[in-house]
C-alpha cells in the first residue's frame, strides 16, 4: 500500500522511532505519535484537561470554540469504527471542521503514492491529520513530511503504538482507582501483536504504577517484554491474583491461522476471563477491553457485561481524552505574547 | 495597598445588596471565575447569606488567545450546580482589566443556558478595557502603570499584591 518513498513498510515494529519528533523547538507537544518520550507530568496534564472536557457534558451546548476555523482530517488506511467516531466527535466538540477519508477505497488504490495523497490533502489547508495505518511507523513517516504548521496524531500504527487509547485507559483507571503507585495492573492476551498493550505499558510506567503484569502464552509475548519493566506470567490464575485492574486484549483471529495458537475454544479455556478467574483479583478490580471484544474467546459475556466491567466507560472517556490531546497539540502555535 | 481585602469585600457586599434590591432580584446565582474570582465569590456568598451552592467557571476553553498561548496547563472543570435558564447570574472575578476574561465567561455561561440577566462584581478594577465590559459592583479602582499587574493571593487570607511585569522577551 505504501509507495517506494516510504520507509514504513520496511521498518519493523522494533525499530526505535524518534520520539523527539513529537516536540517543537520550544518543547511543546506538536504531534502525538507514541507515549515514549512523554513525561509523567505531561500525561497527568492531558488527563486533567480531559477531566474538564468530560465535565462539558453538563452544558446544553456541548461544544467549545477552541479549534474553530481549524480543519481535522481523519486519515484511515485501516478500518475502525470506535476510534474514528470518537476522534470525529472530539474534533466536532472542539468546533473544528472534520473530514473522514477512507484510504483503502480511495486514491492509493488507484496507484497514487502516500506522499502524493498527503500533499494533495495538505493543499486543502488541513491543520491536523489523524492517522490509522496497518504499518508500524506510518504516522512518523507522515509527521516527517507534513508542512510545519500541520500536526499528526497517531490513531494506531501496525504493532507499534496507539497512544490515545493508552491515555483514555489511564484516564479510566485514574477515575476509578486514583493513585497509580499502589496499583497492580494485569494486561492479558496477545501482547505481541498489540500496539495498545505497548502504549499502555509505557504510560503505566511513566505514571509510576506499582506493578504491571503481562499474562499470556509464550508465543504471544514479545521476546524482550521483561525489558519494559513488567512481570510475566504464563498462568492466568497466578497472574490475576490480587490485581486492581485487568486489561483484556483483543485476540486477532488471523493469528490462529499462522499457527501461533490452538483453537478459539482452547484459547478461552487457557486465557479467557471468566467470573471464576475474576474472583481471584482484588474485590473492586475493574475489567477493561479496548474493543471490539470477542465474546467467548478472550472474555466471557457475563464478565464483559458484569458490574466490574468499565468497557463502555472507556468508549465515552475516549471523546474527552481525544479532545484534550487535540487541544494540547493545536494550541499556542504562534509566538507567545503577553495578555491579561 | 492600604485597605485590607476584607474591607473591600464588606463594601462590595453592601453595594450588592443595594443593587439587587434596586433591580428587584431576590435570588441571584453566584458564579466565580477560577481561581481568584472563586475566592471572592466564596466571601460574597457568605456575606450575602446565600444558601444555593456557588457556580465555578474555568474559562480556559473559551479564551481568545488559545491559538497564541495554547492550553492553560491547569484547567479545572467548570461546575454550575443549578440551571442557568431564566436565572439572574452574578459573575464574580478578582480583577477587571481588558474585559476579555468576562467575554469568555459569558460565552461559556450561554452554552449552559439563557440567563434572565448577567451582572458583574469585581474586587479590583483598573483602566485598560479592550471590550465594552462594565462591572456593576467594584471593590476598588486602582491606577496602575502599564508594567504593573495586580494579583490576588489566597485563599486564606486574601491579599492583593502589585507586581512588576518582566519586560517581554
Amino acid at each position: 500500500m505504501i509507495d517506494q518513498d516510504s520507509p514504513a513498510k520496511s521498518r519493523p515494529a522494533a525499530g526505535p522511532l524518534p520520539p523527539s519528533l513529537q516536540f517543537n523547538a520550544q518543547g511543546r507537544l506538536r504531534h502525538l505519535l507514541t507515549i515514549e518520550g512523554l513525561s509523567g507530568a505531561l500525561i497527568t496534564e492531558i488527563l486533567d484537561t480531559a477531566e474538564s472536557f468530560a465535565g462539558m457534558n453538563a452544558q446544553s451546548v456541548k461544544k467549545v470554540p477552541l479549534l474553530r476555523g481549524k480543519t481535522v482530517m481523519n486519515l484511515f488506511f485501516e478500518a475502525s469504527t470506535r476510534t474514528r467516531t470518537t476522534f470525529e466527535l472530539a474534533a466536532k466538540r472542539l468546533s473544528a471542521d472534520v473530514l473522514n477519508i477512507n484510504i483503502s477505497t480511495s486514491a492509493t488504490v488507484k496507484g497514487e503514492s502516500l506522499l502524493d495523497t498527503l500533499r494533495n490533502l495538505q493543499a486543502m489547508y488541513v491543520d491536523m491529520f489523524v492517522v490509522r495505518h496497518a504499518d508500524s511507523g506510518a504516522a512518523h513517516f507522515i509527521a516527517r513530511h507534513v508542512a510545519p504548521h500541520v500536526s499528526v496524531l497517531n490513531a494506531g500504527d501496525g504493532r507499534h503504538a496507539h497512544p490515545t487509547q493508552a491515555l483514555l485507559d489511564m484516564f479510566t483507571i485514574r477515575r476509578h482507582k486514583g493513585d497509580f503507585t499502589r496499583l497492580k495492573v494485569a494486561i492479558v492476551g496477545d501482547i505481541l501483536h498489540s500496539r495498545v498493550a505497548r502504549s499502555q505499558i509505557h504510560a503505566l510506567n511513566l505514571l509510576n504504577t506499582g506493578e504491571v503484569r503481562v499474562i499470556g502464552p509464550k508465543t504471544l509475548l514479545p521476546a524482550y517484554v521483561e525489558d519494559l519493566g513488567v512481570h510475566v506470567f504464563h498462568d492466568i490464575r497466578a497472574g490475576l491474583k490480587d490485581v486492581d485492574v485487568i486489561i483484556m486484549l483483543r485476540l486477532q483471529k488471523e493469528r490462529m491461522e499462522s499457527g501461533l495458537l490452538p483453537s478459539e475454544h482452547e484459547f478461552f479455556q487457557l486465557w479467557g476471563l471468566t467470573e471464576e478467574r475474576l474472583a481471584l483479583a482484588a474485590p473492586n478490580c475493574i475489567v477493561m477491553h479496548p474493543g471490539p471484544a470477542n465474546r467467548g474467546v478472550e472474555i466471557d459475556s457475563r464478565v464483559a457485561d458484569g458490574p466490574q466491567s468499565v468497557i463502555l466507560e472507556q468508549v465515552s472517556n475516549g471523546i474527552a481524552v481525544r479532545m484534550a490531546v487535540m487541544s494540547t497539540i493545536m494550541g499556542g502555535s504562534v509566538n507567545q505574547g503577553g495578555s491579561a | 495597598m492600604t485597605e485590607p481585602v476584607s474591607t473591600l469585600l464588606d463594601r462590595m457586599a453592601e453595594a450588592l445588596r443595594r443593587h439587587l434590591s434596586e433591580q428587584h432580584i431576590k435570588d441571584p446565582a453566584l458564579v466565580g471565575i477560577h481561581t481568584g474570582g472563586v475566592w471572592v465569590a466564596e466571601q460574597l456568598h457568605r456575606r450575602l447569606g446565600l444558601n444555593e451552592p456557588l457556580g465555578k467557571l474555568d474559562i480556559s476553553f473559551y479564551r481568545d488567545d488559545f491559538s497564541r498561548m495554547g492550553m492553560h496547563p491547569q484547567v479545572r472543570p467548570s461546575s454550575l450546580p443549578f440551571a442557568v435558564d431564566e436565572r439572574h447570574i452574578l459573575l464574580v472575578d478578582d480583577v477587571l482589566f481588558t474585559g476579555r476574561t468576562i467575554r469568555a465567561a459569558m460565552n461559556e455561561l450561554f452554552d449552559y443556558g439563557r440567563p434572565a440577566s448577567v451582572m458583574l462584581a469585581v474586587l479590583v478594577e483598573r483602566d485598560g478595557r479592550e471590550l465594552p465590559v462594565q462591572a456593576q459592583v467594584v471593590g476598588r479602582h486602582l491606577k496602575l502603570r502599564a508594567d504593573e499587574q495586580v494579583k490576588l493571593r489566597g485563599p486564606d487570607p486574601l491579599r492583593l499584591d502589585i507586581v512588576k511585569l518582566e519586560p517581554a522577551s
